[in-house]
């Protein structure tokens, strides 16, 4: 191992990771800088990281404030427990990184919020075909057994960023961040060489300044689901009718899904100077729908142009609903 | 208890709506007060983001009026405005804001009758459906 790196022992890195509501991909994400992995174990003390290393919560409350230097925590805020370590972590922590589109800015599990609580609860624990529930028994925070209580976290209404939440220092964007970025960062922190507080570690571009489509004037004549495609054409998927999240998308992927063959859709989150995702990329998308002979159609045409968007949700925010301007559906 | 007074924030665009307004005023129509107007250089200029900034800010209605078709002093910022305004109505619906609280509208530059029409109507529809509920979700 690379001594040089560690000047003193005691001057080593303490960090932690954290995760909370995410599919637990970028804790993968984490192994997947290879070898750099040994840098990092070179300049750091893990203090502590529920998936791979035996520490539990009593052990950081014990810590002193400030003593972890960086915490890398994914994932985004949906019960009382994650709040609480939230929290937490955010007291012992000198830099607090939202690690991955979860904690930047929901992610998937924040498209959760266009359903409420008992929605969720209704779905997955009594109407779901494949459930067998007599009981209709649904979580509760606590319940009493002959043996004493039993408790679980609340579960809340509303899936909340991590900026929702506590005071956040940097923001790694993907889904999960690439390796790439990944070494980046730790360099960077290594190196104490980290922009100002509460930047985006990640190119100031867009994903279509990264994918190896040549670009041309886009027009769309109607609008087609990849699979709808008879044959994918080496051409900027916009071009072929697909949407493809690029222009509303933060760089630092280099273009991943584009190099399978596959739209953006959307991971990198927001571009800097936007509000929100969803809106700038249905801008986008609206201003090349159908301009070929706009002059001449009618409204019901537009209107048949438009519905052939399907589940606007869930293609123009897949990674960004709690982040977003309307961040939750508004119940009856 | 008074009676509820709609909020509307209008994106009015200069070369047509905004001197269609300006008309209705000069001429001394009348029509309710509940408008603020902005005015834009084009219908075309109104990013989504800004309807969607101005419901979550409170706004109980956005009205965005824009050149007639084939008029727009750019062209085709209308015929965008209007794609924009459809696709934007549909994610509003999924997220359990009345699509109505967003209106796109052609008005030329001596429809001033029209544009009171369309201000003194909208304000009715308003009243019926009430505040915004994004005003008491987001506080
Ligand atoms: S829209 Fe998608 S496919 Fe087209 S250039 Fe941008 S990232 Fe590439
Ligand atoms: S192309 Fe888009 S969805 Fe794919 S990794 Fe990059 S930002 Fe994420
Ligand atoms: S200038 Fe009036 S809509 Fe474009």
């Amino acid at each position: 191992m690379d001594k040089k790196k560690t000047d003193s022992k005691d001057k080593k890195l303490q960090i932690a990771f954290y995760w909370a509501a995410s599919c637990g991909g970028c804790e993968i994400a984490v192994l997947d800088i290879d070898e750099a992995i040994l840098d990092v174990a070179a300049a750091a003390d893990i203090l502590f990281w529920p998936v791979a290393i035996d520490t539990k919560y009593k052990d950081v409350e014990a810590m002193k404030d400030n003593t972890i230097d960086v915490c890398f925590f994914n994932g985004a805020v949906r019960t009382s427990e994650q709040e609480h370590l939230a929290n937490l972590l955010r007291k012992k922590s000198k830099i607090l990184v939202a690690f991955g589109a979860c904690s930047i800015s929901g992610g998937i599990p924040g498209l959760a919020n266009i359903a409420s609580r008992e929605e969720i609860f209704k779905t997955a624990y009594l109407d779901n075909p494949s459930t067998e529930n007599p009981d209709k028994t649904i979580p509760k925070t606590s319940v009493k057994v002959k043996e004493g209580e039993l408790t679980l976290p609340e579960f809340y209404d509303t899936v909340k960023t991590l900026d929702q939440v506590v005071d956040v220092d940097y923001y790694l964007p993907g889904c999960p961040p690439s390796p790439w970025l990944i070494t980046d960062a730790i360099d960077a922190i290594i190196k104490n060489k980290l922009p100002p507080k509460g930047s985006v570690l990640a190119p100031m571009k867009s994903v279509c300044d990264e994918c190896r489509f040549e670009k041309s004037e886009k027009k769309i004549k109607s609008i087609k689901r990849i699979y709808e495609l008879d044959k994918i054409e080496d051409k900027c998927f916009l071009e072929q009718g697909v949407i493809c999240m690029g222009p509303a998308t933060r760089a630092g992927c280099r273009g991943k899904c584009m190099e399978g063959n596959m739209p953006c859709t959307g991971c990198g989150g927001l571009l800097p100077n936007s509000l929100d995702q969803g809106a700038s990329m249905i801008s986008a998308l609206a201003s090349i729908l159908g301009v070929e002979g706009e002059e001449n159609m009618t409204d019901e045409e537009v209107d048949k142009l438009i519905e052939q968007v399907k589940d606007v949700v869930g293609t123009f925010y897949k990674y960004t609903l709690p982040a977003s301007l309307i961040n939750r559906r508004v119940m009856k | 208890m008074t009676e509820f007074e709609p909020n509307i924030i209008g994106f009015l665009c200069n070369w047509c709506s905004y001197a269609g307004a300006d008309l209705a005023g000069t001429s001394r129509m009348k029509y309710p007060p509940n408008i603020k107007s902005i005015r834009v250089m084009c219908s075309g200029r109104v990013d989504t983001v800004f309807i969607l900034d101005a419901l979550k800010k409170g706004a109980d209605g956005v009205l965005v009026a824009g050149c007639h078709p084939g008029d727009c002093h750019y062209q085709s910022g209308n015929y965008k405005t209007n794609r924009r305004i459809k696709l934007l109505k549909k994610l509003l619906g999924d997220m359990g804001v009345e699509p109505r609280r967003v209106r796109f509208e052609y008005i030329s530059a001596s429809e001033g009758q029209k544009f009171a029409k369309v201000v003194t109507d909208f304000v009715d529809e308003l009243k019926k459906m009430g505040p915004n509920p994004l005003k008491t979700l987001q506080d």
